[in-house]
């Protein structure tokens, strides 16, 4: 659906957003809510209650064939061949320079069918790339994004707000793991996944059926203080995780193993896959840069491409940075050179002229709550 | 959007208090809705000499950063330093506790070149919701 005023993209929610409340902005193509009640507010309810997501921008590829895992071993970068059914994998897609093309989700149902999740903006260039990929292989892809919604809903409540809408067992979904079954009357994927940090669900449902779903959602969950959350929120939640963003962290630019996504590109997988000879090489050779967790010193707030400094001598670039709710302080991800990636070292990132000092710490920034 | 007819206003959305030789400085209600939560004000020290539309300091907010821009000329007469510790004022109270500096009005033609409430309301339903 587009709408008919700009030409964005809309998901079926954007009625129920303006109805809530929702201050919408374009982002990335889409008609998308940024915020509701604001963002600090919506971050404190995710992270202590309970909120509801639209993210029914975000692209679904379905994989079907009997050679569906050859294909998928040679598309992505990690290792499907561990998935069983109803589980899922987070992945990697690399050009044949190693950078990359998306990051994504790969679910099995069973052996001959896959779906993948993958970034809204990305979704024509993916389904492109993993069609052309597809050469050779007995699989058939189909982008089913139009027709799916998704919605996330995330916080330490969102297991009870589920359980009183549904009678599947979705206790027993282990982190990373999906079911089949029906919501509210609605034919769901319920995933324990999520973007924040925090115990949750990630429902892929037919379009026709979001509102309906969301707004049962929201009055199951109003005993809970459940509200509906923007795309700002959802930011810096995933931000305080140190959760790589695409366009961001992740671009056709940036070699993975630089970013901490070493950990799900599996150079020693059997199969080949696209990238992995150029990733072999950026290995052997050396890492020049990498991402680190920042934390700002003094009071600044860090933003993308600000610079990194070290002793007044530009030596790095934030990828992602924000004010973080929880931490009550600024809070920055970036490339620094890799000799000095260690906690503890200090930077100044450049705030409108002025270097302000930041140190490396950890990631997350805060911990996860997700129920591993 | 609440637009109080008592003050005036600018195109970068402050608002002008007027008393005296003495004239208090905030955003106004339709720009703290835009930025979204404030996290800090960037402030000048009193006694800076400010030049009417030079950037006297910013307000930063979770989601995005904006400049201030002086709407008048003058000297910087006292600042808000309750916003330090709570720039959220800024949010909650935009024209009251959430101002932001005082000035002396350098001179008062400045004035002149302010918008009306009337006028200011007519700009911003110009400007569009969203």
């Amino acid at each position: 659906m587009t709408d008919s005023n700009t030409s964005l993209k809309t998901t079926p929610l954007l009625d129920l957003h303006r109805e809530l409340g929702g201050k919408i902005v374009p982002f990335a193509g889409w008609s998308m809510p940024i915020q509701f009640a604001g963002v600090m507010e919506e971050h404190r309810c995710v992270r202590e209650k309970v909120g509801l997501f639209d993210v029914s921008h975000m692209g679904e590829i379905e994989v079907r064939g009997p050679g569906s895992l050859n294909y998928l071993q040679f598309l992505v970068t990690n290792d499907v061949s561990g998935l069983t059914d109803g589980s899922i994998l987070y992945s990697l897609m690399c050009y044949e320079n190693g950078g990359v093309v998306d990051d994504l989700l790969v679910h099995r149902h069973s052996a001959d069918h896959y779906f993948l999740c993958v970034n809204a903006s990305n979704t024509d260039k993916d389904f492109a790339w993993a069609t052309r990929q597809a050469k050779g292989f007995d699989v058939k892809l189909g982008n089913i994004s139009p027709q799916t919604a998704q919605l996330a809903l995330q916080g330490p409540k969102a297991i009870e707000v589920l359980k009183s809408i549904t009678g599947e067992d979705i206790e027993s979904i282990a982190y990373y793991h999906f079911i089949q079954g029906e919501v509210d009357g609605a034919n769901c994927i319920i995933a324990r996944t999520g973007y924040t940090g925090e115990d949750g669900f990630e429902l892929y449902l037919p379009s026709e059926n979001a509102t309906a779903l969301a707004r049962r959602i929201l009055d199951a969950g109003a005993v809970h203080g459940i509200q509906p959350i923007g795309l700002g929120a959802r930011d810096t939640l995933r931000l305080e995780m140190g959760y790589p963003l695409y366009g961001q962290e992740i671009t056709a630019d940036i070699n993975p193993l630089e970013a901490r996504l070493g950990w799900v590109v599996k150079l020693k997988k059997e199969n080949d896959f696209t990238g992995k000879s150029a990733l072999q090489v950026a290995k052997a050779d050396g890492l020049k840069r990498r991402l680190v967790g920042l934390k700002m010193l003094e009071r600044g707030v860090p933003r993308p491409h600000y610079k990194i400094l070290k002793e007044g001598a530009e030596v790095g670039e934030v990828t992602s940075g924000t004010f973080s709710p929880s931490l009550n302080t600024g809070v920055a991800i970036g490339f620094v050179p890799t000799g000095q990636s260690k906690t503890g070292e200090t930077f100044e990132i450049e705030i409108r002229g002025r270097g302000v000092p930041a140190e490396v710490v950890p990631l997350p920034f805060v911990p996860s709550h997700v129920k591993k | 959007m609440e637009v109080p007819n008592d003050l005036l206003y600018t195109r970068e959305h402050e608002w002008v208090r007027v008393k005296d030789n003495k004239a208090t400085i905030g955003i106004t209600d339709f720009a703290q809705d835009q930025l979204g939560d404030v996290v800090f004000v960037e402030q000048p020290k009193p006694g800076t000499e400010l030049t009417r539309d030079a950037t006297f300091g910013v307000v930063e907010s979770v989601k995005t950063v904006s400049d201030l821009f002086a709407p008048i000329s003058g000297k910087v007469s006292a600042v808000n330093t309750e916003l330090e510790a709570k720039p959220e004022l800024v949010n909650q109270s935009p024209y009251s506790d959430g101002w932001i500096i005082e000035m002396e009005i350098g001179n008062s033609k400045d004035l002149d070149e302010l918008l009306t409430a009337e006028a200011y309301s007519a700009f911003i339903k110009e400007q569009g919701q969203d």
